[in-house]
């Protein structure tokens, strides 16, 4: 052997003792991966928001224009069809990282799978949850909501969407491995989606009604600091569980 | 510490009926050890156990004279595995797909380094054309790409010999050996023959149980 070939050999041969410290360049990868990855496929993020807007635009068809009816509903009926619009759009969160082998890559990582999956739950929100917020007000005026919850119904969706997120990417999570996932997936995390779904309402009515905004605003606060802090540990197990089926 | 994964008795039962048995191994460094058998007599499902991604197997593991348990973190630092699946998304170009697993392994993010790994498996040219407008054999090179990419002592490879034509087979062999002789070590399924080379070392599965060095 030359010299050569042996400097070769120890660089080759020296073990790795930790994983380097690159978990901030890891997830900001992940993030920024999701991201263009999304940005191309751009029907897969438009279909959420067209179901939204055509569901809003079905009902004054489908009941009655009649103003004050529709103003009664608002909350409620924006609230439902932005958390079903959300819950659409999971079914697809881990699932192309399944079918193409990158998601094994993503538990052969050395860094935290809770945070890299935190991360794609981050990008689910941004293009899914975010946008449905923003929508939200607009088709508000379409169901002739009172002026003055339009803010709050902004506010609370934003919120209340990232709770649903992170809930929901549990219940993706377990069901990646099931070739049919979908119907389970929904009675996995409906039931979980009820207090935000309350409680969200709750804010949007009670902006209307002129009290107590606040108090529903902190409780969806807290639910997401809550979800936050314990979901991407959950996503990280489910995915441990699915992988291994 | 030095390189070394071992397994003793392993066990791995599926759908009533025991893939292998009483499977012992030792593998070090400087070694290809290329896991053989006929089809469904659970190549994959080893290499997953040894790989640390499957638990439900029967007998221990051990990295460096550790339990995998505990030695965990320190084995994924050095592990490259690449799956049946190529783990290349087809939205994205070579160079974003070689970026992404540069980030997460930790390795400094530089476009040379993402370029010379193309380089070395012949798609030169390709590095900013969608990964699912290439060949299937082109994005098994792009995944291969990562043995340059993201060096790391363990190549733990299934089937990597898919789909490659017949120069990047032996470019491929090639490498393999020279990874072996530089230190480092292989664990290879493959239905291609491997050209017969002083490292190499076979583990033959089916029929229940296992024997060494046939």
């Amino acid at each position: 052997m030359t010299a050569s070939e042996n400097s070769l050999a120890k660089a080759a041969a020296a073990l790795r003792e930790e994983p380097g410290d690159g978990l901030a360049v890891a997830v900001w990868a992940t993030l920024k991966r999701d991201l263009v990855l999304m940005l191309r496929r751009r029907s897969e993020v438009l279909n959420p928001l067209v179901f939204f807007a055509l569901v809003i635009t079905l009902f004054p068809i489908g009941i009655s224009p009649d103003p004050a009816l529709l103003a009664a509903i608002a909350p409620g009926l924006l609230w439902v069809a932005a958390l079903l619009a959300a819950l659409l759009s999971l079914d697809s969160l881990f699932r192309a990282d399944y079918d193409d082998g990158s998601l094994e890559q993503l538990l052969l990582t050395p860094q935290p799978l809770a945070l890299l999956a935190l991360a794609k739950v981050a990008v689910h929100w941004l293009l899914t949850g975010l946008p449905l917020a923003l929508m939200a007000p607009v088709l508000g005026i379409m169901l002739s909501l009172p002026a003055g919850s339009y803010v709050v119904l902004a506010i609370s969706l934003a919120l209340g969407s990232a709770s649903l997120s992170l809930i929901g990417a549990i219940g993706a999570a377990l069901t990646v491995g099931l070739s049919r996932g979908g119907v389970l997936l929904s009675l996995l995390v409906l039931p979980l989606y009820i207090p935000v779904l309350i409680f969200g309402a709750g804010a949007v009515q009670a902006a209307i009604l002129g009290d107590g905004v606040l108090a529903h605003l902190a409780i969806l606060g807290a639910l997401l600091a809550l979800a936050l802090s314990l979901a991407p540990l959950a996503i990280a197990a489910s995915l441990r569980i699915s992988i291994n089926g | 510490m030095s390189l070394r994964l071992q397994a003793q008795s392993l066990a791995c039962e599926r759908d009533d009926r025991w893939l292998f048995r009483d499977l012992d191994l030792d593998i070090r460094a400087g070694e290809i050890v290329r896991v053989e058998g006929p089809n469904g007599s659970g190549k994959t499902t080893l290499l997953k156990i040894l790989s640390g991604q499957l638990a439900d197997y029967e007998g221990e593991l051990f990295w460096s004279e550790r339990p995998m348990r505990e030695a965990r973190e320190s084995f994924l630092a050095n592990l490259l595995y690449l799956g049946h699946a190529p783990g290349v998304k087809a939205a994205l170009t070579p160079l974003e797909n070689l970026a992404w697993y540069q980030a997460l392994s930790g390795e400094k993010p530089g476009e040379a380094a993402r370029f010379r790994a193309l380089e070395e498996v012949g798609l030169v040219g390709f590095e900013d054309v969608p990964a699912g407008q290439l060949s299937a054999g082109q994005q098994r090179r792009v995944a291969l790409a990562r043995l340059t990419l993201t060096p790391r002592a363990l190549w733990v490879l299934d089937e990597p010999f898919t789909a490659i034509d017949r120069d990047g087979v032996a470019a491929l062999e090639r490498r393999l050996v020279e990874h072996a002789r530089s230190g480092g070590c292989v664990l290879v399924t493959t239905h291609h023959e491997l050209t017969p080379c002083a490292e190499l070392r076979r583990i033959r599965l089916g029929g229940g149980g296992a024997d060494d060095g046939i």
